[in-house]
């Protein structure tokens, strides 16, 4: 141990001892800053098992499962998740395809403007959030358009292209372009080679991309509040509903979508590590 | 490939370039043009507005609104040293001493975040309230005095900021960190540094552009953020983007609005471009 030499003038098991304490502080902050960021999801879990007597779901009063049978007799609250999961899936289609599509110019292609076009996907990411918001408002009132959902789907789709851009093209950028020569070499076109050689390799990068937008889409709030009229998503409406009163049921969606989230990483983990084995010359 | 692109190959990328390129154009160029040509007119929404160049809006929003701006810098440095703090420990022991739990351990720091951040925030609430889960048994264990509270103060909206950001710092920082090359630390612990030398002298400076990425990642959405002020604060602790979020939605305020948003933006990158500079110049005499 390195800590064992450099402290050479105390007595060796003191310092054997004290390098052996030092050796878990790190694993044990990290244990502890992981559970920290679980607090309040087990809070969401634990509430929503909770029997509120009134319309304020803050002490614990008793377990129910009333919750989960009773999931979608709060009004409103089953169209604002079937509104957000529309958005989400619209727009990360859209988002990924056309952001693919930059993504393949950017690192295959030689053109004008390339500049340009690098400050025009890294601005909407350096801008706060309410600033996009705000500004796609100024946009539709001054134009006159009526905000529903498609100007959220709108919206959602500006804001994912440069992530999807960026994941896509870290996934392009890292890959070996003579597999495309050589299957060139072999006498395949280069549509043939798009899509026999460079899309499966690709194709990783893509879906962490769709994953992303997905993600970003379902959560977002900021930008959907000024953009969403009188239409309501999920993360809308449990914030209109904290001013009055969160209904248990709240929590249940809460605690379902991270268990869907939670199984869909660990199933995609699982299925990566057992393609990597299974295939060696993804390597 | 069809003929006819084969013919014209310099168009491939245009084509490819053009959805998104279009798409950013009409909804991210120009919505901030529209708000900048808003900013500049006067007028009320029932009157409708006319443009009459008043640039003189600028200074009148920055001057009745510069406390807020000031605390949502002051918050949005606060929070980006906390996140840096708590986090690089964590990236680092992820990188380091992981093993072959690293993608377990990353996995665990992303999961809690495919919760809302709306539902997580208000958890916090629950959680922070005077009676609540954490203050009221602490209270009722007598290790607290009965007065003290935490929701709606400075405090408790720092702390909100700083748990809702943590991931976009642990992320960046342990790309970083993961990349650096052992042999390097091994070389300098060899040559007689400590181990904290080595960390100074060798790990840390390499991990230089994580930090600097992951500051930004941080910064920039946390000096923007009103939920945690909304719901874990009080009026003293009003931040910048609430004041853009009721000026827009609520009062229908829309030349001061897009004022305050373009100051806001622009304030942003100025300082990122800087950051940007002086982190460059440092690496370059560093390095």
């Amino acid at each position: 141990m390195s800590a064992a030499t450099a402290a050479a003038p105390l007595p060796r098991t003191r310092a054997r001892k004290r390098a052996r304490i030092g050796q878990w502080i790190l694993p044990v902050y990290t244990a502890l800053a992981v559970a920290y960021l679980f607090i309040p999801i087990a809070v969401m879990i634990a509430f929503g098992f909770n029997d509120p007597q009134g319309r304020f779901n803050f002490t614990w009063q008793g377990f129910t499962l009333q919750n989960y049978a009773e999931l979608f007799a709060v009004p409103g609250l089953g169209d604002a998740l079937v509104t957000s999961l529309v958005v989400a899936l619209i727009s990360t289609v859209a988002a990924t395809l056309i952001g693919t599509l930059i993504a393949l110019a950017l690192t295959r292609h030689v053109f004008r403007g390339r500049g340009g076009l690098n400050m025009l996907i890294f601005l909407p990411i350096a801008t706060p959030e309410v600033v996009l918001g705000a500004s796609l408002l100024a946009l539709f009132v001054s134009m006159g358009i009526q905000r529903d959902i498609t100007t959220i789907i709108v919206a959602h789709i500006m804001f994912d292209i440069s992530y999807v851009v960026i994941t896509v093209r870290a996934r392009i950028a890292g890959f070996d372009r003579r597999l495309e020569e050589a299957a060139m070499d072999l006498g395949a076109n280069e549509w043939t080679t798009f899509r026999k050689v460079t899309l499966p390799l690709i194709f990783p990068g893509i879906l962490a991309a769709a994953l992303l937008a997905f993600a970003l889409s379902i959560d977002d709030f900021v930008i959907t509040l000024f953009v969403s009229g009188r239409t309501s998503t999920f993360p809308l409406w449990v914030y209109g509903a904290s001013r009055i009163g969160i209904p248990p049921q709240v929590n249940v969606m809460g605690t379902l979508i991270f268990v869907f989230a939670a199984v869909g990483i660990v199933g995609w983990l699982l299925l990566q590590r057992r393609g990597a084995s299974g295939r060696p010359s993804d390597a | 490939m069809p003929g006819v692109l084969r013919r014209h190959r310099w168009a491939i990328p245009y084509l490819l370039l053009l959805p998104g390129g279009l798409w950013l154009i009409f909804f991210f160029l120009l919505p901030m043009l529209t708000m900048a040509s808003v900013s500049i007119q006067e007028g009320s929404l029932s009157q409708g507005y006319r443009l009459t160049f008043n640039f003189g809006i600028f200074a009148e929003v920055l001057s009745k609104n510069s406390t807020q701006f000031i605390r949502s810098l002051e918050y949005g440095l606060i929070v980006t040293v906390l996140t840096l703090a708590i986090g690089y420990p964590m990236a680092y022991t992820i990188a380091f001493r992981g093993g072959r739990y690293k993608n377990v351990l990353l996995l665990l720091v992303i999961l809690p975040f495919f919760t809302s951040f709306i539902i997580r925030t208000i958890s916090w609430k629950f959680l922070l309230a005077d009676q609540g889960i954490l203050l009221g048994t602490l209270k009722g264990w007598g290790l607290l005095d009965d007065g003290f509270h935490l929701l709606a103060t400075p405090a408790a909206v720092i702390s909100g900021i700083t748990y809702n950001f943590l991931p976009f710092v642990v992320l960046p920082l342990y790309v970083a960190l993961e990349k650096i090359d052992h042999r390097l630390v091994e070389a300098a612990t060899d040559l007689y540094a400590s181990r904290w030398q080595a960390f100074r002298r060798v790990t840390l400076p390499l991990s230089l552009p994580g930090v600097f990425a992951a500051s930004l990642l941080c910064f920039i959405p946390a000096v923007g953020d009103f939920i945690n002020a909304d719901l874990l604060g009080s009026r003293a602790t009003t931040m910048i983007g609430n004041v853009i979020q009721f000026r827009f939605l609520q009062s229908n305020d829309y030349p001061e609005a897009a004022a305050l948003s373009l100051i806001l933006m622009v304030a942003i990158l100025f300082g990122v471009a800087v950051y940007a500079k002086v982190l460059g110049g440092e690496e370059l005499t560093g390095g």
